[in-house]
C-alpha cells in the first residue's frame, strides 16, 4: 500500500509529473522563442511563474461562486495527474494497467476542458463567459476526430488497454506502418486539445482579452497553469505510447530516456505547429475537423479493420 | 416582449487587441456583429490649442509628436503651411532629404503593422519576424536623424541634418536586406493558407462604400481607388520620383495587406532613386520668425493615408490657429460599416486593418443633438465651462480638483 | 496557389542561427554617432543671450548669471525633449548633445540639474 501510494504521489505520480510537466514547458517555449530568432526564456521560467502564482493574491470576484469557483482548477488538475497513471513510461505496461483504461484516460482528459467551460462561466465576466462557450465549441470539434483516430490503433490490436495495445505493437512492429494517418490526425486534433495555435481559440488574447481565465488569479490560476502543462506531457505521453512504441521492455532505465526522447519528438512537431501557423476562426476549425480530419480518421478506422480481417 | 440573446460586448477603451485607447461597442449575436458603434476622443490633448501659444519653430517639436510613427508626414505637412505663408523656396537637396526619411518612415510604419496584423490573427511568428525587420530601418532612422522616432529632421525652410555618402551607403544596404525579407514575406504570408482563411473576405468595404464612406490611404487603395497625394497632389520632389500607385481589387483586409506590403517595394524603388537624385546643395534657408499674415492649407501622404494641415497666420511669431485632421480619423467612418455582419473574431484584425492611430485622429469635437439635430461648435473654454455646469447640476464640483493640479 | 506551413523552412532555419536579441543592459547599446542625448554646457562660451531659453518647446533650460559675463545653465530632463533646437539656436556654440541616453532616476528632483 505504501509503495502504490509513493507511486501515486510521487514518481511516477503527481511530483514527477508535475516536474516533467514544467520541464517540457521550458522545452516548448524555448523552441518556440529559438524558431522566432528571440533568446526565450531561462530553464527555471516555468518554476518561477507558478511560484510568483502561488504567492499572490487570490482574488474572486464577488458575484461568482465562490466554492465553485474554487473547487474547478483542483479537479482540473486532479483529473490529468489521474490520467497519467494509465499511460505506459519505461515499460509496457502502465502504472496500474486495467482493461479499457484507454476510455477512461480519454474521458479523464475531457475533464480539464469541461472545467475550463465551468470556471468561465461562473466568472460572471462577459469576456469569460464568451471563452467558455468558445472551449465547449471547440470541444465538440475535435473531439471526434481524436477518439476516432485513437480507436483505429485500439481496432487493430483487439483491446482497449493502453497497455495492451504497446504490447500489441510492441510484437508487431511492422504494423504501426498501418496507423500513420490516424497519427496525423491526433497531432493536429492533439493541438486543439491543448488549446495551442492554430486552435487556441478559446485563449485568443486579442479577442477576449483572457478567455475562461480572465477572471482567475493567484494558485488558482496556478493550478490552471499547471493542468495545461500536464496535458501537454499526458497527450504527447498518449500519443508516443499509442502510435510509437518502440525499443520498449528492455531494462527501465533505457526505456525512460526512450520516453523522454519520443515525449520530446511530438512536442517539436507540436511547438512547430503552434509557431507556423495563424489562429482559425471558430466556424472554420468546426468546418476542418468535421469535413477534414474526421473523414480521415474514419478511413483510418476502415484501413485498420481491414488489415486485422487480413490477418486473421 | 421576446427576450433579447443579445450580448454588448465592449472592445475597448483598453483591450489588448488596441495599440491606443479607443471604444467599439459590439452588439453581438453569437458569434456574429450585429451592430457597431465607435467612440473615440480618449487620446485628445489639446494639440492644437496648444500650438497657438507656441512660436513656428517650436510647434514643429509639437506636431511632430502627435504620432510617433507618422512624425515625419505631421512635421512635413506642417513646415510645408509654414513655407507657403512665408514664400519661402526650400533647396532641393532638403526636399530630396525630406522625401527619404519620409519613406524609411512608410516603410517602419508598414512593417510595424505587418507585425500588428499578425499577432490579431496570432500569427505570432509573424509579428516578431516583421519586428525584427523593424529595427534594421530604426537603426537606420536613428544613424541620420539621431532618434529612432520623432526625428526632428525638418526647420522651417528645410532640414536641419546633411546626410554623408557613408550614410547613404548604408542606407541602400539596408534597404538591399529590407528588401530580401519583404520578398519573403510576400511569399510566405501572402501566399500562407491560414493567413488567407483568416484574411479574405473579412472587413469587406466595396469601391461604393469607400468613396462614400471617405476612406484613406490603404484601405481606399485596397478597394479598387487609385488615389495617393504623392500623385494626385505632390509637394517636394515627388513628381521627379518613378513609382506606382498601388491598388488591389480583394476590398477586404487580405487586399489592404496586399497593398501594405507592395507599397513597401515601392518604397525601396524610391528611396534608392532618391539617393542617386540627390543634388548637390544648400539644405536649408532662413525663414523669418514673423511670418506675414494669411492661410496655407496643405496635404502629405502618410503612411495611413491623406493627412491635411492648416494654418492661418497673423503676422507675429506665432500661429493663429493650426489644424489637423489625421487619415484615421477619416477610415473611422469607415470601422463600424466593416465590422457589422462579421464575426467577433474578425473584430480586432478589421480595426488593426486600417491601422489606427487614434493619437492622430482626436482633435475638437463638434456636438450633434440626436433629437433637434441641432449643431453646436464647442472651443476649449466653452467646452470646459459646459462640463463644469453640468457635473455641478450632478452635484460634482471640480472646481477644486482644478486647482490642486495647477499648483504643480 | 496558397498551402499551409510556408514558414516551416523558416523557422527550423532559425534554429540553427544566433538569436537577434541585444542583452541590453548586460551588453552596451551601440548609438550613431551624432544621437541626440543629454546636453553638455560650456559656460566659457555663453553669453548670456538666453536666445537657447526662447526657442525651447518644452522650457527645460534656464540660464542663470552667476557673476559678471559668468552663465550657468539648468536643465530639466524631464521636461526636454532632446531636440536639440537650442544646440540649432546658440550662436557660440555652448551646447552640444551628447550620446548619454542612461538617465532615468528614481529621484524626480535629481534630474533638474546643472551642466
Amino acid at each position: 500500500m505504501w509503495l502504490a501510494l509513493f507511486q501515486i504521489v510521487i514518481f511516477p505520480g503527481f511530483l514527477f509529473l508535475g516536474a516533467l510537466s514544467l520541464v517540457f514547458e521550458y522545452v516548448d517555449r524555448k523552441l518556440y522563442a529559438r524558431m522566432q530568432n528571440r533568446i526565450g526564456p531561462p530553464w527555471y521560467q516555468p518554476l518561477a511563474d507558478i511560484v510568483k502564482l502561488l504567492s499572490k493574491e487570490t482574488i474572486v470576484p464577488c458575484d461568482a461562486d465562490s466554492h465553485l469557483f474554487g473547487a474547478i482548477p483542483v479537479f482540473a488538475l486532479a483529473a490529468t495527474c489521474a490520467a497519467f497513471l494509465y499511460i505506459p513510461i519505461w515499460s509496457i505496461n502502465s502504472l496500474m494497467p486495467f482493461d479499457s483504461d484507454l476510455i477512461v484516460v480519454l474521458y479523464f482528459l475531457t475533464i480539464p476542458t469541461l472545467t475550463y467551460f465551468l470556471a468561465g462561466w461562473f466568472s460572471s465576466s462577459l469576456f469569460a463567459e464568451l471563452g467558455a462557450i468558445r472551449a465547449m465549441t471547440q470541444l465538440f470539434a475535435y473531439e471526434v476526430p481524436l477518439y476516432m483516430a485513437l480507436l483505429g490503433p485500439a481496432l487493430l490490436a483487439g483491446t482497449w488497454s493502453i497497455s495492451g495495445i504497446t504490447a500489441f505493437y510492441h510484437q508487431n512492429p511492422a504494423l504501426l506502418l498501418v496507423n500513420i494517418p490516424a497519427l496525423l490526425v491526433s497531432i493536429v486534433t492533439a493541438q486543439g486539445k491543448l488549446e495551442r495555435a492554430p486552435f487556441d481559440i478559446p485563449d485568443a488574447e486579442t479577442e477576449i482579452v483572457g478567455g475562461t481565465f480572465t477572471e482567475y488569479s493567484g494558485r488558482l490560476l496556478a493550478m490552471f497553469k499547471m493542468t495545461l502543462n500536464t496535458e501537454l506531457v499526458v497527450v504527447a505521453a498518449l500519443i508516443s505510447a499509442i502510435f510509437f512504441p518502440l525499443f520498449i521492455g528492455g531494462s527501465a532505465v533505457v526505456g525512460f530516456l526512450l520516453f523522454l526522447v519520443k515525449l520530446l519528438v511530438v512536442v517539436f512537431l507540436l511547438t512547430l505547429m503552434r509557431a507556423a501557423l495563424a489562429r482559425f476562426r471558430m466556424d472554420q476549425m468546426v468546418n476542418f475537423c468535421w469535413k477534414v480530419l474526421a473523414p480521415v480518421a474514419l478511413a483510418q478506422i476502415l484501413i485498420d479493420l481491414i488489415v486485422k480481417g487480413a490477418l486473421l | 416582449m421576446e427576450k433579447d440573446n443579445r450580448i454588448m460586448i465592449p472592445l475597448g477603451p483598453q483591450h489588448p487587441a488596441l495599440e491606443e485607447p479607443e471604444s467599439f461597442n459590439l452588439l453581438l449575436e453569437g458569434e456574429r456583429i450585429a451592430a457597431a458603434s465607435v467612440l473615440i476622443g480618449y487620446n485628445h490633448r489639446g494639440m492644437e490649442k496648444a500650438a497657438e501659444s507656441r512660436t513656428y519653430v517650436q510647434n514643429i517639436y509639437l506636431l511632430e509628436r502627435i504620432c510617433g510613427i507618422c512624425s515625419h508626414s505631421h512635421s512635413t505637412c506642417y513646415v510645408q503651411t509654414v513655407e507657403a505663408l512665408a514664400g519661402a523656396e526650400v533647396p532641393r537637396r532638403a526636399l530630396y532629404l525630406r522625401a527619404l526619411i519620409g519613406e524609411l518612415e512608410r516603410i517602419h510604419s508598414h512593417l510595424l503593422w505587418l507585425g500588428i496584423a499578425g499577432h490579431e490573427i496570432g500569427f505570432l511568428s509573424l509579428f516578431m519576424y516583421a519586428w525584427r525587420d523593424r529595427e534594421i530601418v530604426m537603426d537606420t532612422l536613428e544613424m541620420l536623424t539621431g532618434n529612432r522616432i520623432n526625428y526632428g529632421m525638418n526647420a522651417i525652410g528645410g532640414v536641419r541634418r546633411d546626410i554623408t555618402p557613408e550614410q547613404a551607403q548604408k542606407v541602400l544596404e539596408a534597404v538591399d536586406a529590407l528588401q530580401a525579407r519583404t520578398e519573403y514575406y510576400e511569399k510566405a504570408v501572402l501566399g500562407e493558407e491560414t493567413v488567407a482563411q483568416r484574411l479574405i473576405g473579412v472587413g469587406k468595404l466595396l469601391k461604393e462604400d469607400a468613396l462614400r464612406l471617405d476612406a484613406a490611404g490603404p484601405v481606399l487603395r485596397a478597394s479598387g481607388v487609385a488615389r495617393d497625394i504623392r500623385k494626385d497632389d505632390p509637394n517636394g520632389i515627388y513628381p521627379e520620383l518613378d513609382f506606382n500607385v498601388i491598388t488591389d481589387t480583394h476590398a477586404d483586409v487580405f487586399g489592404r495587406t496586399v497593398v501594405r506590403v507592395l507599397e513597401l517595394m515601392e518604397s525601396y524603388k524610391m528611396i534608392r532613386q532618391i539617393i542617386q537624385q540627390m543634388p548637390e546643395g544648400p539644405i536649408a534657408v532662413k525663414v523669418p520668425a514673423r511670418i506675414p499674415a494669411g492661410e496655407a492649407f496643405m496635404r502629405y501622404e502618410a503612411p495611413r493615408g491623406e493627412d491635411v494641415h492648416y494654418t492661418r497666420s497673423n503676422g507675429t511669431d506665432k500661429p493663429d490657429r493650426v489644424k489637423v485632421r489625421a487619415p484615421t480619423l477619416a477610415n473611422s467612418a469607415a470601422i463600424a460599416h466593416m465590422l457589422e455582419g462579421g464575426y467577433l473574431a474578425d473584430a480586432p484584425i478589421v480595426i488593426a486593418a486600417i491601422d489606427p492611430c487614434f493619437s492622430c485622429t482626436d482633435r475638437s469635437v463638434r456636438v450633434v443633438d440626436a433629437r433637434s439635430g441641432e449643431e453646436k461648435l464647442f472651443d476649449w473654454e466653452g467646452l470646459r465651462k459646459y462640463s463644469v455646469a453640468w457635473y455641478a447640476k450632478q452635484g460634482v464640483d471640480l472646481s477644486a480638483a482644478s486647482m490642486r493640479l495647477r499648483g504643480d | 496557389m496558397k498551402t499551409t506551413g510556408k514558414m516551416v523552412p523558416m523557422l527550423l532555419n532559425m534554429l540553427t542561427k544566433k538569436s537577434d536579441t541585444v542583452l541590453y543592459p548586460a551588453v552596451q547599446a551601440q548609438v550613431p554617432d551624432k544621437f541626440r542625448g543629454a546636453l553638455k554646457f560650456q559656460n566659457d562660451r555663453c553669453v548670456g543671450c538666453k536666445l537657447c531659453m526662447r526657442v525651447c518647446p518644452a522650457n527645460a533650460i534656464t540660464i542663470e548669471k552667476v557673476a559678471d559675463k559668468q552663465f550657468k545653465a539648468i536643465v530639466h530632463l524631464d521636461k526636454c525633449l532632446y531636440c536639440g533646437q537650442c544646440v540649432d539656436s546658440c550662436n557660440k556654440d555652448a551646447l552640444e548633445n551628447t550620446q548619454n541616453f542612461e538617465l532615468a532616476s528614481g529621484d524626480k528632483s535629481s534630474l533638474t540639474r546643472e551642466i
